[in-house]
């Protein structure tokens, strides 16, 4: 039984516009940790906000957790490509906000509160951003802001965790550390995750499926097992193994770019 | 430096209108304009002195008759305009009725208001009212309409209600726009109530300076200009402190320098 759902799916942003991704069906398990890579413009984006039920496709069906989609659901936590904070509430008021929509969490919020905020807390320490909870989030680096959203798109503990190129705005030393960050967390309590990504490094660490994607209009060009052996180690980056499947990755996309 | 420049923001606007009187005044004495036609601020001072009791018995009246009429007008424009910001149906529905009811002159409703209610300070609060509310709506129903769909599906992709997401970030988002239109509101009101008690009404400043100019008593009719301006700037800079402080999320830049 598949957790996630694709059955040729196909979406086009205004009728009889281009198709931002055509026919894609894929299957994700309930736990599996699922990479997309693809050109820029792809339907990366696209392909989540499915997921998510914020867009419904024109054809085809996507189910997840066995129902069909047909608007948000609140077992999702994603983080957005851009970090879309609100300006108005500070670093930890922005973590918290999923806890004042998402039951159970928002019946128990009133009496609850300081122990979420705990929870908050430590979340936000957990990403480097102990300290910055009462800043505002334009006090915040790009890359702060970006950890932040991650910490909204976990608080709730979402049975499916959507990622849109999470750490872009990161260097490779902060985004290596919240690697082993996402890593950790998803080995001691198991949930669906499906990451956007530009670097096939980082996919090939930390997915089970990588799906590679076509040059708009999207579809899925390719589906590679990553049987690297868990728990994974930073220095597996550096072994034979892990540089085939990051080849064989680059293989598709050069692939992708030619045409 | 920077505090030099600081005390001087503060002090412009005390020397432009100290400047302002002194011009006034001297314009008054050297051409000897008479008193009739255009009283020296000397002269205002002296009838305002001299009227003060009534001045402000009348001033008070105005003051509170625009308050009034002033809080109706935030209560129901938020209302209206949280209805029109977040319907695209609504909004197109309702948009052309509202504009061609705000072109309207407010002072040609305020004799239909005397029909209906009668002289005093009802038509005076009706009349700040709907002077003053057109502002509100208008801008609550921006601050809502351009909302950006990427904070919108921070919430939707929660699962959040219409309302949730009205409550969560409809609101906070159209702050900055509503406490914008409190300070436009506020004097708009003050113009509204006193139009309507220089037509219809025995008590208000309106009536005072109609009363004044009557019997040809322009020291006192220019006092009442200043009592209504004063009252304005006051106001004013109240609703503009306000904003500064609930909505500096939104001045983060500007707010600095002020
Ligand atoms: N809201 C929208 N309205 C119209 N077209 C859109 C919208 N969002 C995306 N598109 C189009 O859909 C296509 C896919 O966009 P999408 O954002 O999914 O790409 P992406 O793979 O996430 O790219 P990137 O890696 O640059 O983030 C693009 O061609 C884009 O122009
Ligand atoms: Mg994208």
């Amino acid at each position: 039984m598949s957790f996630v759902r694709f059955e040729n799916v196909s979406l086009a942003y205004t009728e009889d516009g281009p198709r931002a991704i055509e026919d894609v069906s894929l299957d994700v398990r309930e736990g599996e940790f699922v990479a997309v890579v693809g050109p820029s413009g792809c339907g990366k984006s696209t392909l989540m906000k499915l997921v998510s039920g914020l867009r419904l496709p024109n054809d085809g069906y996507v189910y997840v957790n066995g129902r069909q989609v047909g608007g948000p659901l609140n077992l999702v936590g994603m983080a957005f490509q851009a970090a879309n904070l609100l300006p108005w509430r500070t670093t930890l008021q922005n973590v918290m906000l999923p806890m004042e929509i998402v039951e159970p969490y928002r019946s128990e919020l009133r009496s609850k509160r300081a122990e979420f905020e705990q929870r908050a807390r430590a979340q936000l320490a957990a990403v480097g951003l102990a300290g910055c909870e009462d800043k505002f989030p334009w006090e915040l680096s790009g890359g702060m802001q970006q950890r932040a959203s991650i910490c909204r798109a976990l608080i709730h503990k979402p049975r499916l965790l959507m990622l849109d190129e999470p750490f872009g705005a990161l260097d490779a030393f902060t985004r290596e550390e919240l690697w082993c960050m996402l890593r950790d967390l998803w080995q001691a309590q198991p949930f669906t995750v499906i990451l956007v990504t530009h670097d096939l490094r980082e996919a090939v660490f930390l997915a089970d499926t990588v799906y590679v994607m076509s040059a708009r209009p999207g579809r899925i060009l390719e589906r590679r097992e990553i049987d690297l052996p868990r728990p994974r180690d930073l220095d597996l980056t550096y072994t034979d193994q892990f540089a085939r499947h990051v080849h064989a990755l680059r293989e598709h996309i050069g692939h992708v770019r030619k045409h | 430096m920077a505090i030099r420049q600081k005390t001087l923001m503060r002090l412009a606007p005390w020397a432009v209108t100290l400047f302002l009187v002194i011009m006034w005044e001297g314009i008054c004495v050297s051409f000897a304009v008479p008193e009739f036609l255009m009283p020296a601020p000397s002269a205002v001072f002296k009838a305002g002195i001299a009227t003060a009791g009534p001045i402000f018995e009348h001033a008070t009246q105005t003051f509170f008759t625009t308050l009034v009429g002033f809080a109706l007008a935030v209560a129901v424009g938020l209302v209206i305009g949280a209805v029109v910001g977040s319907s695209p149906l609504v909004y197109k529905a309702l948009y052309p009725m509202l504009v061609g009811f705000n072109s309207i002159p407010k002072v040609a409703f305020v004799p239909v208001l005397v029909v209906w209610f009668g002289i005093g300070t009802v038509p005076a609060i009706l009349t700040a009212f709907l002077i003053s509310f057109f502002p509100v709506v208008v801008n609550v129903a921006t601050g809502l309409a351009t909302l950006e769909p990427e904070l919108e599906d921070v919430l939707r992709s929660l699962g959040a209600s219409r309302l949730d997401i009205l409550r969560k970030v409809g609101l906070p988002r159209a702050m900055p726009y509503f406490f914008a239109s409190l300070k436009v509101a506020i004097t708009l009101a003050f113009v509204g109530s006193v139009i309507s008690e220089t037509v219809a009404s025995n008590l208000g400043i309106g009536y005072l300076m109609m009363s004044a100019s009557s019997s040809m008593n322009m020291p006192l009719v220019f006092a009442g200009l200043i009592v209504i301006g004063a009252m304005g700037v006051v106001m004013y800079e109240l609703f503009a402190a306000l904003e500064r402080r609930l909505t500096g999320w939104a001045h983060r830049g500007a707010g600095a320098a002020l």
